[in-house]
């Protein structure tokens, strides 16, 4: 895997602006008066209450138990007692149930995890189970419970296993942060999750951008059998077809899983977790974000618990020094915009991102030009322009022959079109009437 | 600052004035009238020296032709209650253009006709920017060349000069025998034409305008250009007292014109790289075709409109596999 | 001279020779149609709405020829309408109701919370972006999907609300497929009133969203007295459309929120909202 990465085609460069934030050192926010944890934070089956009302609960305990394969656990952030399950504000807009926790201000842990000192002995089994029970989501974004991308279906093998340290989006550093200040954590947790894979090695990918972090990474990887693999540039470098694409050359069958290529991705974030987990016995209750903008008045790398509400967040960076057109959780390429600063800090929430006015993107649906720029940029090399035409004649058949279910949803093709259309949108929407009418076969 | 101001007020957004929309939430900064006054810049080299050569009839034919076609397209905003288009540059483009295709000489009223062929028939018709199958100057041009072909086929002899007073009419070089043109007139442009077929330097300085911006593919000039080279170079190494040298050929008629700003009209030719390239290289077979065998000494817009007809389906065909698509078909299972 | 008669002639000859073969081909492969299907066809209204759930009013035509579908599944035709086609068919029309579209929500621009939002006007692919940027979850959000999708014009979008004209649904329900929040109900057109919320909140949280929400005051319910004309379903009143109430209850109730209201009088306007 020393040879040089591929550059897979398309791909953008936006301004990545990471420079208000790359040089500030992760702070840990200090403990707030209440928590409200956001119930469903994980893809699949949301876990299960096990805790009411005016129970007491110490740092570290259960608040719901796993629900199915595809689903864990949740913890608690802090001790205290449980105000309320009611429902707040979730990032899709929709209101879910969560759980608010008044702090009690001892901070003090429960009976956690017995710590596995010596990981290196301890069955694949035994830790994928520490992983589950932690509560460990993909925290690069998309919030898939790990342990089951550590578990191969049968007649499924894994021979990669690659950490993503790219951290394409723009403005975000928590990850970047994460390498240079937990390297140990990040090469440790690595070396667990392959051990878990069984597997003798892995590989992380970081963006050239990066240097202080390569430069940090390689040299405590070798202790630990991984390698270090520097990555061109280029957004959607991060996605995990294009990522597993640049290091092992493989394509992902679209429809397909990176198991199916026998890779597994996990974020770099997921993978300090992991350690965490195992060498500290401690569950997933919190992360590393990055709050940033140009109106945020110091953007920062903080270590929130979950469950902290961006109006929070938003006070220790000293606010915005004026309004900002958008506020995001996650990057500005591919996060959710908010319109409550009730939402609350989730596992997957890598970045709280204020979007100033004269940079944010606002579709206005001007007719296409057909100048032909989104389908140079799609990673995924399939005509959006085309696509999205097809979309608002309400074609959707059409759509899925230009194979619009192969859209990772990167967002390069709305970012580059000059007529500002809301083709990523079209996309999504496209994607989920046709899966609709699928399943209605079915 | 006193004690009660210790604590400073911390400024939050307001969340009743946040924006929610759909991911990417950043863009780069381009837009449809910021493309089409990079090409109108590209395009300022031609009119420099169509100025030079044709003096202030030259000024005069543009503005007409800019204004009519702005004029004509506000116009038909207004009857079928559209907003305003001026500002996003296509209409302006248009009349540039259509200036750059008409002869020096050009009456004011073939103006105003080619504005309102190119705006209503070419483009407002079909929808608007971005739904014309054709391009817009060039149905007027060939409009203009079926009902008036004296008007549109004699051109003004070019003298370098901005006041030039006495009107001299000439042929096209096409037009003439091989052997009566000279090489440096044709790169100068002193030769007979309309006002943007003239001088071939400063066309291919708008067209590395346009690359370099990146809003051309280069595939559809090098293609057109490329194939007309070779088709009519090997027609005149066969008989070449009959057929221009394919460096005239290249230069002159409008070729020039028509593979670095009319073929490459973005709405109206392919979005592919692959598709650019067959859209060029069919552009220069039927320009060729009609040059050598045809009535007309002139067929880049005929083969430019003909390659326009047939966008829709070179679309079809140069669409490339997607990302993780050929592997699925050896792979087998859906 | 000659040449023209030449030319009429051979064109004549020939068009005489091409008719000869168009009838014979005509005769020979004739195919036999049941001559019902376009009397029925006559009968029917033609507004190939599909809300029979065949494709189009031939399609239902051949259907009911053959036996596989009653006049009465044509959302569209009055009972006249369908007396008509089981007369000529002679066969017996079931009584069918006719239903319309209640679209349940009032929350308009001026009464509900709403966010900024900036992308596709349209519903289904609002729905994607912060669950359409209204400030309730289960309102209407007013990009008029089942305006589109209606083939009657019976549904108007105001001020950023879905308003339904009873007089010209007909009840085809392609409004309620394509409706991304489930908000319209078909209800039988007999019931005038309604209770335009759907939303299964607390009446707080509802109250906190939209002026014009259902907080399940339960005074509808009291102003009908013994008869059970409104039904309790958790913090959502609903009209009985087994017993609909008279359209005098609405006055009779004085609804806080005005989220009870009669179709005709809202398809008119008459109604303001709740004013601070």
């Amino acid at each position: 895997m020393s040879e040089k990465p591929r550059k897979f085609k398309g791909g953008v460069h936006p301004n990545d602006s990471k420079a208000l934030s790359a040089l500030k050192p992760i702070q840990d926010a200090p403990l707030l008066e209440s928590y409200k944890v956001i119930m469903h934070q994980n893809i699949g089956a949301p876990p299960e209450l096990v805790v009411k009302k005016g129970d007491e609960v110490k740092k570290g305990d259960l608040l719901a138990k796993a629900s199915g394969f595809v689903s864990v656990p949740l913890h608690a952030p802090t001790s205290g007692t449980i105000k309320m399950i009611d429902k707040c504000p979730g990032p899709t807009g929709i209101s879910i149930p969560s759980i608010e926790i008044t702090a009690d201000g001892e901070d003090e842990w429960g009976d956690t995890f017995e710590v596995i000192r010596d990981w290196k002995n301890t069955g694949s089994e035994q830790l994928k189970q520490r992983v589950w029970d932690a509560g460990i989501v993909g925290m690069g974004g998309a919030g898939f419970p790990a342990h089951v991308k550590l578990s191969p279906p049968e007649g499924k093998t894994v021979d990669t296993l690659i950490i993503n340290g790219a951290e394409c989006e723009p403005y975000l550093t928590a990850d970047h942060r994460l390498m240079l200040e937990q390297g140990e954590d990040v090469v440790q947790g690595t070396a667990i999750l392959a051990r878990a894979l069984g597997l003798k090695s892995a590989v992380i990918g970081i963006e050239e951008n990066k240097p202080d972090a390569i430069a940090a990474l390689q040299e405590i990887a070798a202790n630990y059998g991984v390698e270090v693999q520097p990555l061109p540039v280029n957004y959607p470098q991060g996605a995990e077809r294009q990522l597993i694409y640049a290091i092992t050359g493989r394509e992902v069958p679209i429809g397909k899983l990176p198991m199916d290529v026998h890779c597994v991705v996990q974020n770099v974030a997921t993978a300090v977790a992991v350690a965490d987990a195992v060498v500290k016995g401690r569950p997933s209750i919190e992360r590393v974000t990055t709050v940033t903008g140009k109106s945020v008045v110091e953007p920062g790398n903080w270590r929130f618990r979950l469950g902290t509400p961006v109006s929070k967040a938003l006070e220790l960076v000293g606010g915005v020094s004026e309004q900002p057109a958008k506020l995001l959780l996650g990057g500005p390429m591919m996060g959710i915009a908010q319109s409550s600063l009730d939402v609350t800090v989730m596992k997957n929430t890598s970045g709280i991102l204020l979007i100033a006015k004269d940079e944010a993107s606002l579709y206005t649906s001007e007719p296409c030009i057909r100048c032909g720029r989104c389908v140079e940029c799609c990673p995924m090399n399939i005509l959006p322009a085309t696509i999205s035409q097809a979309v608002e004649n309400k074609r959707f058949d059409w759509a899925e022959d230009l194979n619009v279910l192969a859209c990772i949803e990167c967002g390069s093709c709305s970012y580059v079109c000059p007529s500002h259309r809301p083709l990523n949108q079209h996309f999504k929407r496209a994607k989920i009437e046709i899966q609709a009418q699928l399943r209605k076969k079915k | 600052m006193s004690e009660t101001d210790s604590k400073p007020i911390i400024q939050m957004p307001d969340p009743a004035k946040l924006v929610v929309s759909n991911s990417p939430h950043i863009r780069s900064g381009e837009n449809i009238s910021k493309i089409m006054f990079i090409v109108v810049g590209a395009m300022l080299p031609a009119c420099i020296a169509a100025v030079l050569f044709f003096g202030l009839a030259a000024i005069k034919v543009l503005l007409f032709c800019v204004v009519s076609c702005v004029l004509i397209e506000e116009g038909w905003n207004k009857l079928v209650k559209r907003r305003p288009t001026w500002k996003d540059g296509s209409a302006i483009l248009t009349g540039i253009l259509l200036g750059m295709n008409l002869n020096a000489g050009a009456p004011w009223w073939i103006c105003i006709l080619g504005g309102f062929l190119a705006i209503i028939l070419g483009k407002q018709l079909y929808g608007g920017l971005g739904s014309n199958p054709f391009n817009p100057v060039l149905v007027a041009r060939v409009g203009l060349l079926i009902g008036f072909p004296e008007l549109m086929t004699t051109w003004d002899k070019p003298a370098l000069g901005i006041m030039k007073i006495d009107v001299l009419t000439t042929a096209t070089p096409l037009g003439l025998a091989p052997g009566e043109t000279f090489v440096k007139d044709v790169l100068l442009g002193n030769t007979g034409g309309c006002l943007g077929e003239t001088s071939a330097i400063a066309l291919v300085a708008g067209g590395i305008i346009l690359l370099a911006f990146k809003l051309i593919k280069w595939q559809v000039p090098v293609a057109f250009l490329g194939s007309v080279f070779v088709i009519t170079g090997i027609a005149h190494v066969i008989s070449p007292e009959t057929v221009h040298s394919p460096f005239i050929h290249v230069c002159t008629g409008g070729l020039l014109l028509g593979a670095f700003f009319m073929a490459t009209d973005m709405v109206t030719s392919p979005m592919t790289r692959k598709g650019a390239l067959i859209f060029g290289l069919g552009c220069g077979v039927i320009t060729s075709v009609i040059r050598l065998w045809g009535t007309y000494p002139e067929g880049v817009s005929f083969a430019i409109l003909f390659m326009n007809a047939l966008t829709p389906l070179i679309d079809r065909v140069s669409i490339s596999k997607p990302f993780g698509y050929t592997v699925l078909e050896k792979g087998g299972a859906v | 001279m000659s040449i023209a008669l030449i030319a009429i002639i051979s064109v004549g000859v020939l068009g005489g020779f091409l008719g000869v073969i168009i009838g014979i081909v005509a005769k020979v492969f004739a195919v036999e149609v049941d001559e019902r299907i376009e009397g029925v066809n006559d009968l029917l209204p033609g507004a190939n709405c599909g809300g029979c759930g065949f494709a189009g009013c031939t399609d239902f035509a051949k259907g009911m020829v053959a036996e596989s579908a009653t006049p009465d599944q044509c959302p569209v035709c009055s009972s006249e309408d369908v007396k008509n086609i089981a007369d000529y068919l002679g066969i017996v029309a079931e009584e069918k109701e006719k239903k319309v579209a209640v679209v349940r929500c009032v929350g308009d621009a001026k009464n509900t919370v709403r966010s900024l939002y900036n992308g596709v006007r349209d519903c289904r692919s609002a729905v994607l972006v912060a669950s359409g940027a209204k400030g309730c979850d289960y309102g209407c959000l007013g990009f008029g999907s089942c305006a589109d999708a209606c083939p009657f014009g019976a549904i108007e979008i105001r001020d950023a609300l879905a308003v339904v004209h009873p007089d010209l649904c007909v009840g085809c329900e392609n409004c309620v497929a394509a409706c991304p929040k489930d908000l319209i109900i078909m209800a039988p057109a007999s019931a005038d009133v309604h209770v335009y919320c759907n939303s299964p909140e607390k009446g707080a949280a509802k109250r906190k969203v939209c002026k014009t929400a259902c907080i399940a005051c339960r005074k509808c319910v009291k102003a009908s007295g013994e008869e059970d004309h409104m039904l309790v379903d958790g913090f959502l009143i609903r009209t009985n459309y087994e017993n609909p109430p008279a359209a005098e209850l609405v006055e009779a109730s004085a609804c806080p929120t005005t989220a009870l209201r009669q179709a005709s009088k809202q398809a008119a306007g008459a109604y303001e909202g709740v004013s601070e």
